[in-house]
């Protein structure tokens, strides 16, 4: 091939790409690399509101990616390569805060990008504040982290823990106990059960003192808890009698509750709430961004957070979809019982403090850690 | 080959190729070159053939595995992101001499407003207060929430009385004439520097044409601090500044966070504004940059490396240890049976590698937990009783039971390689001459399985030091080793600076061993195979 012609070929290359970008105004990729957590909680995503969506754009196809785990980490490393292959990432509302610091997150408006409710709300209100906690962050669920106990407890003789400090009641209730390995949560339970008012608890962990108080209270369970560190682990280990309670996110509860029939009771006091959802990762084309809006204002509309609801306990980010949440697809139980917002389980909720989090994170972890090592 | 290359003739007279005889001169080749430069020459051109030959592997290596650990690791000191994102800050503090006792003086806030208000605008401010948080905790969100306030503070004064005193300065083409002409420039060093950098910003950050939009109250407040000290440039409209309505701009950042006169706050930004930092690395060594700048150990209740370093130590080697007590006798029985029913047992020995990795460890959760088949079976045997059952799991035990069992066939194998080379003849022949069958082994046998020893201790060390998931699953809080840290500040803090430090500490033990390992055994006593 000569330069001439050459030329001319990558003109001509040019002139087509230039062309093709200036269609994508209106165009939309038909490609889209959905990142999320695997198991059945990317199932029900993909049962609300995936397969809705094909069937209405039957030309789009979706890759799933199930690294949400370490999304943050991927991204910023995708980032730094310049190379972003993710197109929408399912994350927790820590982590969406934290790829919004790095300006890995696109932030969004949730007037223009999200459905307004049935009623004409507008999304912002119909979330609401205390759930859009950052600025790039689209809720979809909000689960908690709640005990389990087994209800078969022969040492117990017949009584049953009610509130979430007999998890620090060794006396009433012998037996091992599992929490999370990280500070979150483990440090503001100690401190409620400790005496202190919820409304109070950060403003206590704030302090030397107050973090000493909080230890110390977990240091009377210290030498009967097994620590975890996936999800999975408590389930099994109160499906085995390993431990009599144990922390994990309510949904793992409810499919070894209710669907695996194990003797085991939920514990709804003080369960603490979190939240989950999507964030944009900054940096997409403009077609695959006008893809991924377009699939977010109809993925979390009011019907379809509602609709995920059938097929996992997890309640709805939006106020308009509670009414709405109906039997599971599969058992046909009422699903509304088993929301951890469901006013009957929210009566006790403590609700986590991301923003105080992503300041303490390092130094309580180091903390943290260095006492689990002592 | 190289040495007998290079040795010097040891005659001072020789016969060449070509019959002729030379006196006390240097042996010649064919072509009357000296020969000594003849084989060198040779010799060079061997080794580049050698060195082209490898030479794509080795690129491919360094591409594609020393030069991203060295990127990586890198990080373990690079800082450049205080001095990138708060440029005029550092070097005002710098100048500053409040600290430490008290809060940096008002030019200090003045730089900082301009470099927070621009780092707003590209959105790096937080990418700054979470790597400023590692340090001193609150740093994050002070830098969120001021970056969401300095946007709207009150400097608009400055804009306002400029405009009113000189309507002229509201245009941008034409302040964008007088910040052309070198000598305002000169006259206005803030302002120039400030307008440049808004100009910067407008076109990049907000892809704005800068002639277009209104000039950011920034750039007045710029502005007046040049014209207050003095400053008359011609061709500048002269504004007499004495009589303007002046604001604190320490008394807004008080008014936006009260943390901002905290002197501790610059304290930490000082100490990490140079480019390159050794704090990751104190860190890493559970140590940190006290106030006064000297290094100190960090309290009590935050000292976690170190231990986790001699952990992961010890109990590597315990675990390499206890590799070679299994898998001694097992790669002898190997060694010596007949090659049908050894191939078998190898089967056996290579079943593991087939299986995965976290279905192997997770198996280990059922046998050794409390209400696991091994304390069953203890229970049912009567040899524990049911309030006592062995904890065996989520400990350094359940660490070393599970990995010990993974990295077995590392041992075995390398020293069931270097036994088949021991010929049976050796040990029969030790036994005719009146040897027992221990000291038959002890004396003959074992010294020459020696080799197998090393290779295997080297790989099933070397492995189990840099071993994440199985103590992540089965260690519990006493058995969890160095690299469960690394991993979790790669993913989870994003501390990758301290990640990076914690790899290097690791790679220079490892590399420190294994010169140890040399010096005391020697690394050519190490085969791997026949």
């Amino acid at each position: 091939m000569n330069i001439t012609r050459l030329l001319t070929a990558s003109t001509a290359l040019v002139a087509t790409a230039t062309i093709a970008s200036a269609e994508s105004h209106v165009e939309m990729a038909n490609e889209m690399t959905i990142v999320s957590w695997g198991g059945a909680y990317q199932e029900s995503q993909l049962k609300a509101y995936v397969e809705p969506y094909q069937e209405m754009h039957p030309e789009v196809s979706i890759t799933w990616d199930e690294s949400s785990a370490e999304a943050v980490a991927k991204l910023r490393a995708q980032n730094e390569a310049g190379n972003v292959t993710w197109d929408l990432v399912d994350a927790t509302a820590a982590d969406a805060m934290r790829l919004c610091d790095e300006g890995l997150a696109m932030e969004i408006d949730p007037d223009e990008d999200l459905a307004p409710a049935p009623d004409g709300t507008p999304a912002s209100e119909d979330f609401g504040e205390e759930m859009l906690v950052s600025d790039c962050f689209i809720p979809q669920i909000a689960y908690s982290y709640t005990f389990g106990y087994r209800n078969d407890v022969a040492e117990w003789d017949g009584k049953e823990p009610t509130s979430v400090c007999d998890v620090f009641d060794t006396e009433t209730f012998p037996g091992q106990r599992s929490l999370e390995k990280r500070p979150h949560n483990n440090l503001e339970w100690a401190l409620i059960c400790d005496g202190v008012p919820y409304e109070e608890v950060y403003d206590v962990l704030e302090t030397e003192e107050g973090q000493d108080r909080a230890f110390a209270k977990l240091d009377t369970i210290k030498d009967e808890t097994i620590w975890w560190s996936s999800g999975a682990d408590t389930p099994q280990l109160l499906a085995d009698g390993e431990v009599v309670f144990g922390s994990t996110y309510n949904g793992r509860l409810f499919s070894l509750i209710v669907e695996q029939d194990q003797p085991v009771n939920m514990m709804w006091d003080t369960q603490s709430y979190d939240l989950d959802g999507w964030i944009i990762p900054e940096g997409l084309d403009e077609a695959s961004l006008a893809r991924v809006k377009d699939f977010l204002y109809f993925a979390t509309d009011t019907q379809r957070l509602a609709d995920q609801a059938k097929y996992i306990s997890y309640g709805p980010a939006r106020k308009s979809s509670a009414p709405l949440v109906g039997e599971h697809a599969e058992l046909g139980i009422d699903m509304a019982p088993h929301m951890p917002t469901n006013p009957e389980n929210s009566k006790g909720a403590f609700v986590q403090n991301y923003e105080w989090w992503a300041d303490y994170r390092d130094d309580l972890d180091a903390k943290f850690q260095a006492w689990l090592a002592q | 080959m190289t040495d007998s290359a290079t040795t010097p003739p040891s005659q001072p007279m020789a016969v060449l190729p070509g019959g002729e005889v030379t006196e006390d001169g240097p042996m010649l080749a064919a072509d009357g070159r000296p020969l000594k430069h003849s084989l060198n020459r040779a010799l060079r051109r061997e080794k580049l053939r050698a060195f082209l030959l490898v030479s794509p592997l080795l690129i491919f290596i360094l591409v594609a595995f020393v030069a991203p650990i060295a990127e990586m690791l890198f990080r373990s000191v690079e800082n450049q992101i205080v001095s990138e994102t708060l440029p005029r800050t550092v070097v005002a503090l710098r100048e500053d001499q409040n600290l430490p006792e008290e809060a940096p003086g008002e030019p200090v806030y003045e730089a900082l407003y301009t470099d927070l208000f621009i780092a707003a605008e590209y959105k790096s401010h937080t990418r700054l207060g979470s790597r400023l948080n590692y340090e001193q905790t609150g740093l994050s969100s002070l830098f969120r929430g001021t970056g969401r306030d300095v946007g709207r503070f009150d400097t608009d004064i400055y804009t306002d009385q400029f405009i009113e005193a000189e309507p002229a300065l509201e245009d941008p083409v034409a302040w964008s004439n007088w910040m052309a002409d070198e000598e305002i420039r000169a006259a206005l060093p803030q302002t120039a520097d400030v307008w440049d950098a808004w100009v910067k910003l407008t076109v990049e950050a907000n892809e704005d044409d800068p002639l277009e939009e209104d000039v950011e109250d920034f750039v007045y407040a710029a502005l007046y601090r040049d014209l207050a000290n003095g400053a008359a440039p011609a061709g500048f409209p002269d504004v007499d500044v004495s009589g303007f309505e002046t604001v604190s701009i320490k008394a807004l950042f008080e008014e936006s966070d009260e943390d901002w006169v905290d002197p501790q706050i610059w304290q930490v930004i000082e100490t990490y504004s140079p480019a390159y930092t050794d704090g990751y690395f104190l860190n890493s060594i559970d140590m940190m940059n006290g106030p006064d700048g000297d290094a100190q150990m960090r309290p009590d209740d935050e000292r976690i490396y170190l231990k986790l370093f001699w952990r992961t130590m010890w109990m590597s080697l315990a675990i390499t240890f206890s590799c070679i007590v299994l898998g001694y006798p097992i790669a002898y029985l190997l060694s010596t049976l007949p090659l049908r029913s050894a191939n078998v047992l190898m089967i056996l020995v290579l079943l593991p590698f087939w299986t995965s990795l976290l279905v192997r460890t997770s198996a280990w959760k059922v046998l050794l937990q409390q209400q696991g088949v091994i304390n069953d079976t203890l229970v049912w045997l009567g040899i524990v009783s049911d309030a006592n059952r062995l904890t065996l799991i989520n400990n350094a035990t359940g660490t070393m039971i599970a990995m010990t069992h993974i990295l077995l066939p590392f041992m075995i194998l390398p020293l069931y390689s270097v036994m088949k080379t021991i010929p049976p003849s050796y040990m029969r022949a030790a036994k005719s001459m009146g040897a027992n069958d221990w000291t038959a082994f002890w004396r003959v046998f074992f010294p020459l399985s020696i080799p197998g020893i090393g290779a295997g201790s080297i790989l099933a060390f070397i492995l189990s030091i840099g071993y994440y998931i199985t103590p992540e699953i089965v260690g519990g809080t006493s058995g969890v080793f160095i690299s469960n840290r690394i991993a979790y500040h790669i993913s989870s803090s994003l501390n990758w600076g301290l990640a990076a430090a914690l790899g290097s500490i690791l790679l220079a033990l490892v590399l420190t061993l294994y010169w140890l390992y040399d010096r005391i055994v020697g690394i050519d006593n190490v085969k791997l195979g026949g």
